[in-house]
């Protein structure tokens, strides 16, 4: 008798299998797997859950990042192996063809649409905060914009560095500081001496004669017009007075 | 994350333990074992989301777990009789002298499967009050039987257990 209750008891006491609440945590969305991938940029920690990729950043170590992800993100971090198709994706992702999704759930709205917007700037291209701004519909919030970029939980997937300031000075970096922000906007193809050259001439946009249009400097509509057909302009006033409409692609100024 | 999530995330870690053992005494093996776990807590989850908030501070967590368990392990094994016990390698090797947790595990493997095989009335009463060491009162009410129909339950599912294998005694 005694035996039999005492081995039922025993029973009770069998341990469910080491990891069974991490990955039960991974699978309803509330703890997010993570691995590190060798890109162009060099080693990256990526982290992932069902949503998408929640966040990516260049640690030195798996336990910096974990750190990281904790304190920022505040879910649990569980190192996994990857789905088969992420490394692909991510290779792809990095060189500007969409393939990722992404989880900003613990962000703001008005984070959320920054990073959204951000995601809309071509490689090779850069805009001003103040562009980000105007586009979201909080024109005024240029310095905001700075800081939800700063804040950028998926740097180098969500493409920060391709925010400049309005002056066309390469401007701050979450991702790893200035220095970090030139040599990857250089590797994406942005000819980084001739847009601070253009900056400190006080040029904002390039206007091309034959077309009337006037386009961001990096904007790839007009990277083929002829060097006698291009004029440098000041501000928006003055290129709308010479008789240019904006870009409709890369959107320098509100489009009528 | 939010105040639920993080309330899941304890309960999670507070009762994997309770709610496996319950599903490996219920099913008899640590597979299915582990998807009943992972069945419970996600039902529990769905719950939870939309539960609000004085329904959770109310919740009776230990009990609502033993009642989701109960229902799933219920729903996956309808018109199926839990899996025949398996006797190649069910029988500890004692010439081979394995350690003592890899023996224990088998003896728990093997009795877990012996409680499965029990009538599923008896099955679910027995675990409840002797492997879960609920009361009598806290095993009614997660089965939603009167106690003493939960009593008669245990005395025969022992009864059971105690006659029907005759290579252990348990006198």
């Amino acid at each position: 008798m005694t035996t039999l209750t005492t081995d039922l008891k025993r029973l009770g006491e069998v341990k469910a299998p080491v990891g069974f609440a991490d990955r039960l945590l991974a699978h309803v969305g509330m703890a997010d797997s993570y691995a590190h991938f060798e890109t162009v940029l060099g080693t990256v920690y990526v982290a992932w859950n069902r949503q998408g990729v929640s966040a990516a950043s260049r640690s030195a170590s798996a336990a910096d990042f974990e750190a990281w992800f904790r304190q920022d993100v505040g879910r649990q971090l569980i190192a996994a192996a990857p789905p088969l198709d992420l490394a692909a994706k991510i290779k792809d992702e990095l060189n500007g063809r969409h393939r990722l999704r992404f989880d900003l759930r613990g962000l703001t709205p008005f984070e959320q649409a920054v990073l959204r917007k951000t995601l809309q700037i071509p490689r090779g291209e850069v805009r001003p905060y103040g562009w980000i701004a105007r586009e979201i519909g909080r024109p005024a919030a240029v310095r905001a914009v700075g800081t939800a970029l700063a804040n950028n939980p998926i740097p180098y997937f969500i493409p920060c560095h391709r925010v400049v300031r309005t002056d066309g000075q390469i401007g701050n970096y979450g991702g790893g500081g200035p220095e970090a922000k030139r040599s990857i906007l250089t590797m994406e193809g942005v000819r980084l001496k001739r847009l601070e050259e253009l900056a400190r001439a006080g040029v904002r946009y390039q206007g091309v004669k034959t077309t009337k249009v006037f386009c961001y400097p990096t904007c790839h509509t007009g990277r083929h017009a002829l060097e006698k057909n291009i004029v440098w302009l000041h501000d928006e006033a003055s290129a709308r007075a010479a008789g240019f409409r904006p870009c409709k692609v890369c959107r320098p100024a509100a489009v009528a | 994350m939010d105040g639920t999530e993080r309330l899941f995330e304890r309960m999670v870690h507070e009762h994997q333990n309770r709610v496996f053992a319950l599903g490996f005494a219920l099913t008899g093996n640590r597979h299915d074992a582990e998807e009943v776990a992972q069945d419970t807590f996600l039902r529990a989850y769905r719950a939870l989301i939309t539960y609000p908030p004085d329904r959770i501070r109310e919740l009776k967590q230990k009990a609502w777990l033993h009642r989701i368990a109960l229902n799933v392990v219920r729903n996956r094994v309808r018109g199926i009789r839990p899996r025949l016990v398996e006797l190649n390698g069910s029988e500890p090797d004692h010439a081979r002298g394995p350690e003592d947790g890899a023996l224990l595990k088998m003896e728990m493997d093997a009795l877990a499967a012996r409680v499965a095989a029990l009538p599923a009335r008896y099955r679910a009463a027995v675990v409840l009050r002797h492997v879960q060491e609920l009361s009598y009162e806290e095993a009614a009410d997660a089965l939603g039987q009167p106690v003493g129909t939960v009593k008669a339950n245990v005395h025969r599912g022992l009864k059971l257990l105690r006659g029907d294998d005759d290579d252990h005694s348990y006198d």
